[in-house]
């Protein structure tokens, strides 16, 4: 079989044994041989040990809509059905906890399982086999390759979310009073981290109608220049929305790097630590906290 | 475009409805300016809340405003900024200074009602709670 042949451009023709009426004799073959061939690949998939995380019954279904996706690709020779649907089998089947080696392996377990039938069925034949197999395995490869590159793209897209997700977790803007809030930020603050946290921060001013807001920055390692900026300009944009900023939590070094940045001081408010500034914010609010001893006359 | 000035007790309440040119924000303070006196108020409320653009234009004609209710003996909260446009008038230094802000018109009348009982108390020198 380690013979070159040339591939033909597949082109509509009517002479018999063109490229278009063998494709079309491959199509039915495949067609006509659905269930044996089905049942053929499933058995490869079970022995190879893939696709574990799904039963048998549920493996054979997911079968037969791959084949004949496989099979209408095949005819058609274009790939966006097959494309929407492998994005959409790989939304279903990742959440199971298929892998990528998992999807490309029974891909190329149902194309050894076609190949294989049509060995079998054109034998006789060798000048003819050499011609079925011109037309089936570029299409087959192109296959292939849409389903792997629609699953890791799927792969990718879960994966973006998640990072968001994560993001925006990180920066919980948090109510622990009427009217107060506190934004505890824990990690490195670049420019787009710092641009979302104000984002979130001002909505979550709006939806809580908080007055007085407590940055603490005990958890940020480093400040630069443009971070102080963006934490005096979250400052601006917070005192326009009617709330307050204490700021707690600056480190001796962080706090040595803003007077030497020679950043705008006087906007900003600060207490040393988180205690002091929610006990700070609470005053200003007109809260005042009394240990139950000092109440008067409680049961 | 005319903004409608309503009067609500001892307060004024201008409500921007839309994007306002150079000229309508001229008129706009030249008509609560001259509002101000006739009804006496004590307070005027500038609800930016339909604002999703705010310019140096209007940034520094509202902060004259301000200055000049200020000196007719009434005060003035601006109402309403959208944080999109926070954002932007921070990026951009144009910050409003010496000018109230506050969240709504809820927050808008508290403050003014604030300001009215207590004249004579200089504002907080670390904010305006």
């Amino acid at each position: 079989m380690a013979q070159l042949r040339t591939r033909e451009n597949l082109r509509p023709g009517s002479e018999p044994g063109s490229p278009q009426q063998l494709l079309s004799a491959l199509v039915d073959h495949l067609r006509q041989n659905r269930t044996p061939l089905c049942e053929e690949w499933v058995q490869r998939i079970t022995e190879a040990r893939v696709l574990t995380a799904m039963t048998r019954e549920e493996v054979f279904a997911e079968a037969i809509a791959v084949y004949n996706n496989y099979v209408d690709a095949l005819e058609s020779g274009t790939m966006e059905t097959l494309q929407a649907y492998a994005r959409n089998l790989s939304e279903r089947i990742i959440p199971r906890g298929v892998e990528t080696n998992e999807v490309i392996g029974i891909v190329l377990l149902l194309r050894d399982v076609l190949a294989r039938s049509l060995f079998a069925k054109y034998q006789a034949d060798f000048t003819v086999l050499n011609r079925i197999l011109d037309a089936y395995e570029p299409a087959a490869n192109r296959i292939a390759n849409t389903v792997a590159v629609g699953f890791v793209q799927e792969k990718e897209r879960v994966i973006r979310e998640q990072q968001e997700a994560i993001r925006v977790l990180s920066t919980p803007v948090l109510q622990v009073r009427e009217r107060l809030l506190i934004l505890p930020i824990i990690g490195v603050i670049d420019s787009q981290r710092a641009r979302q946290l104000t984002e979130q921060l001002l909505r979550g001013i709006r939806s809580n109608r908080a007055k007085v807001v407590v940055i603490d920055i005990t958890g940020v390692p480093v400040m630069d220049a443009t971070v102080a900026n963006h934490l005096v300009q979250t400052v601006e944009a917070t005192r326009l929305l009617g709330a307050m900023v204490i700021i707690t939590g600056l480190s001796p070094e962080i706090a040595q790097t803003l007077v030497t940045l020679g950043v705008d001081l006087s906007k900003m408010n600060t207490v040393g630590d988180l205690q002091g500034g929610i006990e700070e914010a609470e005053r200003l609010l007109g809260y005042k906290v009394l240990p139950v001893s000092e109440l008067p006359h409680t049961e | 475009m005319e903004v409608p000035i309503l009067k609500q007790g001892a307060y004024l309440i201008a409500s921007i409805q839309s994007a306002l040119e150079d000229d309508d924000l001229v008129r706009l303070r030249d008509a609560l300016t001259a509002q101000v006196g006739r009804a006496r108020s004590r307070g005027v409320i500038v609800d930016v809340t339909a604002l999703d653009v705010m310019d140096s234009f209007a940034t520094r004609t509202l902060s004259e405003l301000a200055s000049i209710i200020r000196l007719r003996g009434a005060e003035m909260v601006i109402v309403g900024i959208q944080p999109e446009v926070a954002v932007a008038l921070a990026r951009l230094g144009l910050n409003l200074e010496g000018v109230a802000t506050v969240l709504d018109l809820e927050e808008g009348i508290a403050y003014l009602n604030y300001k009215a009982h207590a004249p004579g108390r200089e504002k907080n020198p670390r904010g305006q709670i």
